[in-house]
């Protein structure tokens, strides 16, 4: 048997998709929490967290897209042109946060504020629009053999605004996990008492997702509800309800990096039990990675470059935090 | 949206994203081998002069780097949303070719570009030049494997369609495609003298307003040096390209040209100026110059090429489009041609740094580089028309099924979009080139902190307006 090309590139680019979702979601969280952090030192401190190291977590974005288009061309064109509005929206709140980045350190005093207020939105924008995608594909595409033949907005459901709404929740607590370990002193302490409710909101948005996935979709129930799934698959819940109490008691206390290795598992968690739900398919809920799959030849040409080069950015990216490891303390500045 | 159907819309969203995106890799392209040049002078002669243009013109690349990253995610997504049908039909070939660009950009951005900008105090010089070279390179890798995606578009080979998509059977043939090596050359080439010419009116502008140091005076010359050169050489590699285009996309040339047919046994003369009727299927108003058309397309006296009326209707590029552009661009190569010889004579004359006039000139020519590099694209991409892949797939049949009004809308949020954000980036842009360079002593070529950041924190100046609330102050 020769390599499977389909599998590793599933793997790939389940892989390239996690490390944004981690890496983008608390630079995201950050702007999420903008509003309701008002001083200007704090807000400075927080982008200063983020700032050597946001652009690149963005990049596994423009990878997983290129890569998507080479390795499953079909899923690529399906999942982006049926899920259209959302992804239009996702990029105009990247850029509109993306350039606020950048901006609101160089522009003057009086046009700071506004600056500030486009990478808030920015950033909702952009996390609401990445949760409403989520929901939509758990949701699946009206297809008829390969071709989508659903409208330009079934992508809008109920339960898609909630993932949305949700997938805020979610970075929010990235962010503020990853602030309590940047930062110190009162800021790091309001953040605290930030992360509890928000901890409580992420845990009452994946019992309800959890709950509504097979509620609306029989054949998901049936892989998690049957023998011996039921038993394989039951530490995920129990994980996740033990993740939660956990990050609860720390921050109680004198903490600084466990609350965001353990929103980070939570996390993990919540892609766990999507893989579960939906693998093998790409196009849920029939089209299956093989079935979407780019000729050998195409996938094969690209797994050189990218076997070659992600480890490469893989080291980079650790040696980059490791640098940057520690608090970033008010006024101290890349800028 | 005016009538427009929602395929028009599609096209229009596309050129529009990405005539945006192309102007900030044009100025890295250019700019990074500028940067280069200018660091291996200063090991090399140890002139202070070409270090202070290193660390003016870095900034200029930061920025226009990271506007670059920006809108460039835009293109990513693109293919997928807007011209679906086509990502399935052949996302085998153009999707692998995107995949080893952003992994080529990735590896740049990870490794040197940090060094590059920020590991002036942190590394020794040599190490430093290195990276600086690799970053260079890296622009012009980056741009081999967009280019190669476009050209296998234009002039497609090493494939076959085996039930209803493309599959790759010859990854050199793909890549190496006729109009490849040309359409390679003819960009870098591109934005080498775009940048030249951005170079050489801010030299100018300088000296326009008294601003005349060694700094000045050598950016000034090295970019007058550089536009004498390459202009002619860019003007012969168009015309090795227009030949290739003539053999493999003879539509797209009688297009350019307003040719409509040949007379037996007669020459083709070129049409100056004139306008192309797609209706009445001439070109009125025609200015012609006998002759001249066989010669430029065939390099013979006698020699004939396609009209447009040898293609069907539906097969035909819109002539009053590409027509137009293609005289813009030409056009601007030649006023460039004649900025370059200008400077020679002025060189020769002790006057290129006093003549007004040659500064003036030189001035108005800065936005010339980037002008013709979009009017080049537009002459191209539209001439392929009515096809996406040439001869394979047409653009009726790529295009995803949006409704008119969903593409308008998001055409018109584009617009006010990418006014607002990159609008303000290009007037940050200028605003740094029209700061001009600064004497070494004060001047601090890394962050207080030393660490590495993102690009735009290698630039220390401040936004003075932003298109947002400009009349805020």
């Amino acid at each position: 048997m020769g390599i499977d090309l389909p599998l590793i590139w599933a793997i790939i680019i389940a892989f390239g998709l996690m490390m944004y979702v981690v890496m983008d979601g608390f630079d995201l969280g950050i702007g999420i929490l903008f509003p309701f952090i008002r001083d200007r030192i704090d807000r400075d401190t927080m982008v200063n967290t983020v700032a050597p190291v946001w652009d690149g977590n963005e990049t596994w974005l423009v990878l997983g897209g290129a890569a998507l288009m080479g390795a499953f061309p079909l899923a690529y064109s399906v999942l982006l042109s049926a899920l259209y509005i959302p992804l239009f929206f996702m990029l105009v709140g990247l850029i509109l946060r993306g350039v606020a980045f950048e901006f609101r350190f160089k522009a003057h005093e009086s046009h700071r504020a506004l600056w500030d207020i486009a990478f808030a939105s920015g950033s909702y924008l952009a996390a609401f629009s990445q949760g409403v995608a989520l929901g939509a594909f758990i949701n699946g595409f009206n297809m008829s053999g390969t071709t989508y033949v659903g409208g330009s907005f079934d992508w809008l459901t109920p339960f898609s605004l909630f993932t949305g709404f949700a997938l805020i929740l979610a970075y929010a607590l990235l962010g503020s996990t990853w602030l309590i370990m940047k930062t110190e002193g009162t800021l790091q302490h309001r953040l605290k008492s930030m992360t509890r409710p928000i901890t409580l909101g992420v845990l009452a948005a994946i019992a309800i997702v959890s709950l509504w996935t097979p509620a609306q979709h029989p054949d998901v129930a049936a892989r998690w509800f049957s023998f011996p799934n039921i038993i394989l698959f039951s530490p995920v819940p129990v994980l996740v309800i033990v993740t939660t109490i956990a990050i609860q008691r720390m921050i109680k206390g004198e903490t600084h990096a466990a609350p965001f290795g353990l929103a980070l598992f939570l996390l993990f968690l919540g892609y766990t039990g999507l893989a579960i739900s939906l693998w093998p398919n790409i196009i849920p809920p029939s089209i299956s990675i093989r079935e979407a799959a780019a000729p050998p030849q195409s996938m094969g040409f690209t797994l050189v470059g990218a076997l070659f080069v992600i480890p490469f950015i893989l080291g980079y990216t650790a040696m980059t935090y490791y640098v940057f490891r520690g608090k970033v303390k008010a006024g101290e500045g890349y800028h | 949206m005016f009538g427009l159907t929602a395929l028009e819309l599609a096209r229009i969203q596309f050129g529009f994203t990405i005539s945006f995106h192309i102007i900030f890799p044009a100025i890295s392209i250019g700019l990074a081998s500028y940067l280069a040049v200018l660091e291996g002078l200063w090991l090399w002669k140890k002139d202070s002069v070409y270090l202070e243009l290193y660390h003016f013109w870095v900034q200029i690349f930061a920025v226009a780097f990271a506007m670059g990253v920006v809108s460039g995610l835009v293109m990513a997504y693109q293919f997928g949303t807007n011209w679906s049908h086509y990502s399935a039909f052949a996302g085998s070939i153009t999707g692998p070719l995107l995949s080893y660009e952003v992994l080529t950009a990735f590896f740049l951005e990870a490794g040197f570009l940090g060094v590059m900008l920020f590991g002036w105090k942190k590394v020794g010089p040599g190490l430093h030049f290195f990276a600086t070279m690799m970053v260079a390179t890296g622009t012009l890798i980056s741009a081999t494997w967009i280019l190669a995606s476009n050209s296998w578009m234009q002039t497609p080979q090493g494939f076959e369609v085996i039930n209803g998509r493309v599959v790759p059977v010859d990854w050199l043939k793909v890549v190496f495609n006729p109009s490849f090596p040309y359409r390679l050359v003819h960009m870098t080439i591109a934005a080498y003298l775009a940048v030249a010419l951005i170079v050489g009116a801010s030299g100018a502008w300088h000296l326009l307003k008294r601003r005349d140091t060694p700094a000045v005076r050598t950016m000034l010359s090295m970019a007058m040096w550089m536009v004498l050169v390459v202009a002619p050489v860019q003007i012969a590699v168009g015309d090795a390209h227009g030949i290739v285009t003539r053999e493999h996309q003879p539509a797209k040339i009688a297009a350019m040209e307003g040719h409509w047919e040949n007379a037996p046994g007669a020459s083709v003369p070129l049409i100056l100026f004139g306008w192309p009727d797609m209706t009445a299927e001439t070109t009125r108003f025609a200015v012609e110059v006998p002759h001249l058309g066989s010669l430029i397309l065939t390099h013979s006296w006698n020699g004939q090429f396609a009209g447009l009326k040898d293609f069907a209707p539906e097969d035909r590029p819109n002539s009053t489009i590409v027509f137009w552009t293609f005289r813009l661009m030409a056009g601007l190569g030649f006023l460039m041609l004649l900025l370059g010889l200008w400077s020679a004579w002025a060189r020769w004359h002790n006057a290129l740094f006093k003549s007004r006039i040659f500064l003036r000139f030189a001035l108005v020519m800065g936005p010339a580089g980037l002008i013709a590099i979009l009017a080049g694209w537009i002459t191209t991409e539209v001439g392929r028309q009515p096809w996406v892949v040439y001869g394979v797939m047409r653009t009726k049949d790529a295009v995803s099924n949006h409704s008119a009004l969903e593409m308008s809308v998001t055409l018109i949020l584009f617009v006010v979009l990418y006014t607002g954000v990159f609008g303000t980036g290009i007037r940050y842009l200028l605003q740094l080139i029209a700061r001009g360079p600064q004497p070494l002593d004060d001047h601090e070529p890394s962050p207080e902190t030393g660490r590495p950041a993102r690009p735009l924190s290698a630039v220390r100046d401040r936004l003075d307006t932003s298109i947002i609330g400009s009349d805020g102050r």
